[in-house]
């Protein structure tokens, strides 16, 4: 159960992330593309706060998941709470750089492509319907993902620099995609082939990009044990204030 | 506006969806993108969210060549007159069915 909510807080938090693009997206068919990826996540994350609801059976809802608990209480890995910035940025909304956002979607996008793939064959039919469900949509976020990261690393020097600069700077953050912990480890006995499967799309399209693929080394973050960034709790305020404000309304 | 202040846009594509129930493409709109491989993304996203196609062309809009509006009238109006080249006038025996 707390891997599903794991699965649904990744999606919810990234969708929310994203979905601060709407409006300010680079182009408009780009504007666009972003909130369909955001709408595709949320939708995942209802599926799986529906499905957890049920299982606790203690009056939770999808609601009271996504609005009524406090940072520590979401099981999401830290990379997808991160601003739209690398670390020496600010994170005023002027400053949001998209090729942050597109690198961290591609990390993101093919880890998610190995796990529902490996989730569709799950014994829990529930799950497996939403792992099906979910690759479709994941491996279309994939190709976007990479398709821009390709043309920005082998675009400009500017786009260049920009790009590697997010892949260097997230690129740690990914080592918590392989960390353990008991929930994962039930639904994922066996993470040694997906690392190895993961590393081997990323150097694809690294190199077709032309960016150098970084180490990832360093602190471990510990997003899937609640202990997240500052990052977070702005977050959550920004998505769960009106929800809180007004408990119970509806339009 | 003068061709040099388009000189950093990305260029224009047609974009043509083929529906569910429809045999042809049909035009749906155009959009800005940097070669052909992306204006296809770019028209999934921007053109068949709401489940209206299964299948996308796209192509430049520079390369469409357009009749004259001026000429609307020598072009189009002649054919105003000759309703009998409409096939409203055979009888379709019943057997033939729907046409």
């Amino acid at each position: 159960m707390d891997y599903a909510l794991h699965l649904a807080d990744n999606a919810l938090i990234l969708g929310q992330r994203n979905a601060e693009w709407c409006g300010h997206g680079p182009v408009l068919e780009e504007d666009l593309a972003l909130a369909n990826h955001s709408l595709d996540l949320i939708g995942q994350a209802r599926l799986l706060y529906q499905w957890v609801a049920e299982l606790r059976a203690d009056g939770s809802t999808e609601d009271s998941l996504a609005y009524f608990r406090d940072p520590h209480a979401f099981l999401n890995f830290t990379l997808l709470e991160l601003p739209h910035t690398t670390a020496l940025a600010p994170s005023a909304r002027a400053d949001r750089d998209y090729a942050v956002t597109i690198a961290r979607n591609f990390f993101f996008s093919s880890y998610m492509v190995l796990v529902w793939e490996m989730l569709q064959n799950h014994p829990e039919p529930r799950l497996a319907a939403i792992a099906a469900k979910s690759l479709k949509e994941v491996r279309y976020h994939w190709q976007h993902a990479a398709d821009w990261l390709i043309r920005l690393g082998d675009g400009t020097p500017a786009s260049h620099d920009k790009a590697q600069a997010a892949v260097d700077f997230l690129m740690p953050y990914t080592q918590e995609f392989w960390c353990e912990w008991p929930a994962a480890k039930h639904a994922l006995p066996d993470t040694q082939d997906m690392q190895t499967a993961w590393w081997t799309m990323v150097q694809e399209v690294l190199s077709e990009a032309r960016l150098r693929q970084p180490e990832a080394k360093g602190h471990v973050t510990q997003g899937v044990h609640g202990i997240h960034s500052e990052h977070m709790s702005y977050l959550l305020a920004e998505m769960q204030s009106l929800a809180r404000q007004h408990p119970g309304a509806t339009w | 506006m003068s061709q040099n202040e388009h000189a950093n846009e990305w260029p224009l594509w047609e974009v043509f969806v083929r529906s569910k129930q429809g045999i042809e493409h049909k035009h749906c709109g155009s959009l800005h993108a940097a070669d052909a491989q992306q204006a296809i993304r770019m028209a999934r996203d921007v053109y068949t969210r709401r489940q209206e196609g299964v299948s996308i062309w796209v192509i430049p809009s520079a390369s469409i060549t357009a009749s004259d509006p001026a000429d609307k009238e020598s072009m189009f109006d002649p054919a105003k007159d000759k309703v009998y080249r409409h096939p409203t006038f055979f009888v379709i025996p019943d057997e033939v069915g729907h046409m």
